[in-house]
């Protein structure tokens, strides 16, 4: 264990993991507050365009949105990320893709988020005069995040460990150390139990993080 | 075109999923081609581990296997008492293959499996039957790649984590390097222009080119810049069975099945055997 820890990088290729999650993190928190905000307007066409967004992409397997990515829209279509740079292309593509996926579940997680608010307060947000945008934005949404953090962490460590996934493009994480290390050295318990203690390290405390924030933060009613 | 191109795309991330899902199925595998075949199921069950997905190697097609790893399979396996009806064909991917033997559940393997010092460690080697190289497969029209120094600028495809691409980083540090999943993809890859090349054992690459919807569409350099010699992965230890496969093996070779086997498999995309390293002694049995 400590031979194999001593001749491979393991910590870069978690810091390779962490930059996946955060950045996948940060794009899926927009998109999915976005096609949340969609699914919630009044208008007919945009909550269509949420459905529809939601449907397609809450789990299509993420293998196959990966190399899509790559093989189709990059290479076919030609949509390069980084056209100099190949592993970086694939480093951003692979943070897009988290973020579609992930982006469906937190969409729906706000949603669920908006449903524990009275529906008085948004009749009285219309009633004194805001309008979609100020109600969601001053009433709902700040309402709905209180009361969505628990599916949101739950989605958000998932996204930590679907990141693996981005290994089918051969993005720089732990995951593609491993299969390094086991096609090299065998694959030995010792090997797995290396990387399961990291993702154990980077998921266990967001977890609980997440249980007492969403606690805390719950709206009293 | 583009949408064509894109339909063939998206086919083939499907396959990857169903290969994916295969991972784990390596103990509800069929029985081979059954009793009927030559030899019958009079002998000794047997457990072999090989490649699903490998074309000219092992490759699976509804309930049929073929390739050269198979056919080597079958003819040791005769040698040793089994008719292909007592065959179980298991999966092996790569990164399962000392498990499979360890556990006990399989008794051989034979999926392009290099010997090398680190897996003697846990496994034990009969053979080599093979020695291949790593080389470069390109688009036939291509003629601006003639081996891995030419490379540089050029983007290259292999799979993840894999030996070829390991070598490749270090040797060669100029040039791109897309990883996949599987060679599958890299192949696509390589079709749609996507990448320049595709590098892993000559071997496997020889069975790309030879399928049918690749002929004429890509073709192997055939300049290999290192060796790779394909052994039977067997328990460790057990020198009894090592001794009667590589018994097998040169028999194989000197009654000319092995050529015939290696032509059959590897022959159609014009792939040549290098014939200074083929067909090899097997080692001593440790």
């Amino acid at each position: 264990m400590g031979e194999i820890l001593s001749n491979y990088d393991v910590l870069a290729a978690f810091w390779g993991t962490i930059q996946l999650s955060i950045l996948g993190t940060v794009g899926a928190m927009l998109l999915g507050t976005i096609v949340a905000i969609l699914r919630l307007s009044p208008v007919r066409v945009f909550q269509w365009i949420g459905t529809w967004y939601v449907n397609t992409f809450r789990n299509t397997p993420l293998t196959l949105l990966m190399v899509f990515s790559i093989l189709g829209l990059s290479f076919i279509l030609g949509i390069q990320l980084n056209t100099t740079d190949v592993s970086s292309n694939v480093f951003r593509w692979a943070v897009v893709m988290l973020s579609v996926y992930h982006g469906a579940f937190i969409c729906e997680a706000l949603r669920s988020g908006v449903n524990t608010v009275p529906a008085g307060q948004a009749e009285a947000a219309r009633a004194i005069g805001l309008t979609f945008g100020q109600s969601m934005q001053h009433v709902l949404l700040p309402q709905a995040f209180r009361g969505s953090v628990a599916p949101i962490g739950s989605t958000i460590i998932a996204l930590i460990k679907n990141s693996t996934v981005a290994q089918v493009i051969g993005a720089g994480e732990a995951a593609n150390l491993m299969s390094t290390i086991i096609e090299n050295e065998g694959s030995r318990f010792s090997v797995f139990l290396i990387f399961a203690i990291g993702f154990v390290i980077l998921t266990l405390p967001l977890g609980l993080l997440f249980t007492s924030m969403s606690r805390r933060l719950a709206v009293k009613r | 075109m583009k949408v064509r191109q894109l339909c063939v795309v998206l086919a083939a991330s499907a396959l990857t999923l169903g290969l994916a899902g295969c991972g784990d199925s390596a103990n509800d595998s069929g029985s081979g081609s059954g009793g009927d075949a030559s030899g019958g199921s009079t002998g000794k069950a047997v457990k072999i581990g090989i490649k699903f997905d490998q074309p000219g190697l092992g490759l699976k097609k509804g309930n049929d296997y073929a390739g050269l790893d198979v056919d080597v399979a079958k003819y040791v396996a005769k040698e040793l008492g089994s008719g292909e009806g007592d065959i179980t064909w298991v999966q092996a991917p790569s990164a399962q293959r000392e498990t499979l033997i360890s556990t006990g559940q399989v008794d051989m393997i034979f999926a392009t499996y290099s010997i090398t010092d680190k897996r003697k460690e846990t496994v034990s080697f009969a053979g080599p039957y093979f020695v291949a190289g790593q080389d470069l497969l390109v688009r036939g029209d291509d003629s601006s790649i003639t081996g891995p120094e030419t490379l540089t600028g050029k983007k290259l495809c292999s799979v993840t984590g894999s030996t070829s691409a390991q070598k490749v980083k270090d040797k060669y540090p100029g040039v791109q390097l897309q990883e996949f999943g599987t060679y599958s993809e890299c192949v696509a890859a390589l079709v749609s222009k996507g990448v320049d090349a595709l590098t892993t054992d000559n071997t496997i690459l020889a069975g790309y080119a030879s399928q049918d919807q690749y002929k004429g569409k890509l073709k192997v350099v055939g300049k290999t810049f290192s060796e790779e010699r394909y052994g039977v992965g067997i328990k460790k230890g057990d020198t009894a069975l090592c001794e009667k496969i590589n018994t097998a093996l040169t028999k194989m070779v000197s009654s000319g099945d092995w050529q015939k086997a290696v032509d059959a498999n590897l022959g159609p995309a014009g792939f040549k055997v290098d014939t200074a390293v083929n067909p090899p002694k097997p080692d001593a049995c440790s």
